[in-house]
């Protein structure tokens, strides 16, 4: 062997297997004797806030029925679709709660999930629903009232690349809907479509790139956006701002799910549907209605009603035939979006 | 090791260093790149063979593609070349001059390395949008920088700022200033002793630093999406490869990845050349 010789090699080899070896430990199970365990909930962004209150609540709701457990959820947050990859790449969270189905379904085509995932719950698997609603300056100085103002000529709008973000889709298809709500034409949508985001000033990667251009970099007159996100800017954060209600939108329906795989392998399945299940209960929902989303109990609906404008809402089942055929029609390459982008 | 090894065991190219330690710290090097470099690279080319043949072509050739390599490269090499014209300026000035608050200047180069991108990102744009400080001013002037390639060329301008800087530097410290005298005592002006004597010296380095400020821009998406405003015109390959995965199109992400590892590897191994050869020139002349 010219060179380097057969010792030099060995020791070679054996410091890059030792290397290798070094992350071999274990870990150990995940539901203690006493019935403790620390979940992971996978979500998207603008929950942050509602799942904090929803954690301890679940906690605490659990440690009545079953004395000495003690729970901790630990949240895990990002774009929806970052999320989703997550959980194809390994993250192991005991349930996800993300911003449309789609993503869902790209986990549970993976064999993460069980492929019949939204059925198992109730109202398709998403225990609150929230709608796409206009986020003006004070005053409405641009006169803006429904989705026909945002195709005006000079009215510089503002929303995120549905290419990028998964909650912009919603945005999208908001609008593309509203218009086959009125006339039931495709034609007239798409040219709907396509005056509003050619009035797209910036058309950023992610929602809250958008708020952040919008509110802080005060560009655009009209933010399209999610009404929960729209009602905690206007009402908390900045009162130089305004929400407008559309006459009809999307009623956008977040998703949620056990990671099947995970809570098998760990043993926290009765705990991880446990939490689902809080979410639809009574003092789930009316954690999710102060966060402002719209709850799906009617009861709690009924109490919060003044809280959410009228809106005609249609589904994306009822207007698109569901995510998979929605996805194929307008996101896929050379789908509508590509066309009305001029690509 | 084997001191007992016969004489025609004997290396015969790759003679036997006299320090020891070469097989640890060559199964250390070798196993450190694997598990960072080697393996991650090459599950991009696997992950891409998932693809037929005609599906790669038609995803690394899509007008989207086209459009998408051909922001990165333009904005990346500005960058880069526009580093070189002021690193080697800062450069000189940080060597050869000394001026109260030198060392605070010194320092401050290395930021744009310090700060998360995104940071820098947002920062930038806050200036330079339609209604930051410099940007509402330069909007009037007819010039915009926020959400068009100018905006992208800044901000990569910005994250590779110490590159040309910090390789210029040393070699600029350790320059022999008699060459400089004996090109003065030969009758030379100041202008030739710069481009015949100095700039010969730095060329290997500048182009390190131009070769480094152009491989780091490339592939930089944190700073660039707040600034870039996405529209099909300023939609760089690491922006449009994040559309592909957020539609879980594995493959078609890591095609695009492939093609700018091509392009890049390609444009990195010209600058070597040049730069091997630049070297050389120098040790002749």
């Amino acid at each position: 062997m010219p060179g380097i010789g057969r010792h030099t090699w060995r020791i070679a080899v054996l410091a890059a297997l030792g290397a290798l070896l070094l992350p071999g430990c274990r870990r150990g199970a995940a539901v203690s004797r006493s019935g403790s365990a620390t979940l992971i909930n996978a979500s998207y962004d603008p929950t942050r806030e509602r799942y904090q209150a929803v954690n301890s609540a679940f906690a605490a709701d659990w440690a009545r029925s079953h004395p000495g457990a003690r729970i901790t959820i630990n949240q895990s947050h990002g774009g929806s679709g970052k999320q989703a990859r997550s959980v194809i790449d390994g993250l192991r969270a005991d349930v996800v709660t993300l911003g449309l189905a789609y993503d869902i379904d790209a986990i549970a085509k993976r064999g993460l999930i069980a492929p019949d995932w939204q059925q198992r719950l109730p109202y398709n698997s998403s225990p609150y629903t929230s709608t796409i609603v206009f986020v003006v300056r004070k005053g409405n100085p641009r006169h803006i009232k429904d989705w026909d103002d945002l195709a005006r000529p000079g009215v510089s709008v503002i929303t995120p690349s549905p290419r990028t973000s998964g909650g912009a889709r919603w945005n999208y298809l908001a609008a593309w809907g509203f218009e086959l709500e009125r006339s039931g034409d495709p034609a007239r949508a798409e040219a709907l479509v396509r005056a509003i985001y050619k009035n797209v000033e910036v058309l950023d990667a992610g929602a809250r790139g958008s708020t952040t251009t919008f509110v802080e970099r005060q560009i655009g007159d009209v933010l399209i956006a999610w009404e929960n996100e729209a009602l905690m800017a206007t009402t908390r954060l900045d009162r130089s701002l305004e929400l407008v209600a559309p006459s009809a939108s999307i009623l956008a329906e977040p998703p949620v799910a056990v990671v099947d795989q995970v809570v098998d392998q760990r043993g926290t399945r009765a705990i991880a549907e446990g939490y689902l299940a809080f979410l639809y209960s009574a003092a789930g929902q009316e954690l999710v209605a102060r966060s402002f989303f719209r709850p799906r109990d009617p009861v709690v609906a009924a109490r919060h009603a003044a809280s959410f404008a009228p809106i005609v809402l249609f589904t994306i089942d009822q207007r698109f035939g569901g995510w998979r055929k929605a996805h194929a029609e307008h996101f896929a390459d050379g789908a509508s979006f590509d066309r009305i982008s001029g690509e | 090791m084997s001191a007992i090894a016969s004489p025609a065991l004997r290396p015969r190219r790759l003679r036997r260093s006299a320090l020891p330690g070469l097989g640890l710290s060559m199964g250390i090097t070798l196993t450190y790149l694997s598990l960072l470099v080697l393996i991650p690279l090459s599950t991009i080319v696997l992950k891409t063979s998932t693809l037929t043949w005609a599906r790669f072509w038609q995803v690394v050739g899509s007008p989207r593609a086209l459009a998408s390599y051909r922001v990165s490269l333009t904005t990346s090499l500005a960058a880069a070349a526009i580093n070189v014209g002021f690193g080697l300026t800062t450069a000189w000035v940080l060597v050869r001059y000394r001026f109260p608050g030198r060392k605070l200047l010194d320092a401050l180069i290395d930021l744009p390395f310090a700060l998360p991108t995104a940071v820098s990102g947002i920062a930038l744009t806050a200036l330079y949008g339609p209604r930051g400080w410099l940007g509402r001013p330069l909007r009037a002037l007819g010039i915009e920088i926020a959400y068009t390639q100018l905006g992208i060329t800044l901000v990569l301008t910005f994250v590779t700022l110490p590159f040309v800087v910090r390789t210029v530097q040393p070699i600029l410290e350790e320059l022999d200033g008699s060459m400089e005298e004996a090109a003065a005592t030969l009758g030379a002006s100041r202008w030739i002793t710069f481009r015949r004597v100095i700039l010969p010296n730095l060329t290997p380095a500048l182009l390190t630093g131009f070769a480094l400020s152009f491989a780091r821009a490339l592939g930089e998406y944190g700073s660039v999406v707040f600034i870039s405003g996405n529209r099909p015109s300023t939609t760089s390959s690491p922006l449009l490869i994040m559309a592909k995965l957020e539609q879980f199109q594995y493959a078609e992400a890591t095609a695009i990845a492939l093609a700018m590892l091509v392009v890049s590897f390609t444009l990195l191994l010209a600058i070597n050349r040049l730069q091997a050869w630049s070297r050389r020139r120098l040790s002749h002349g």
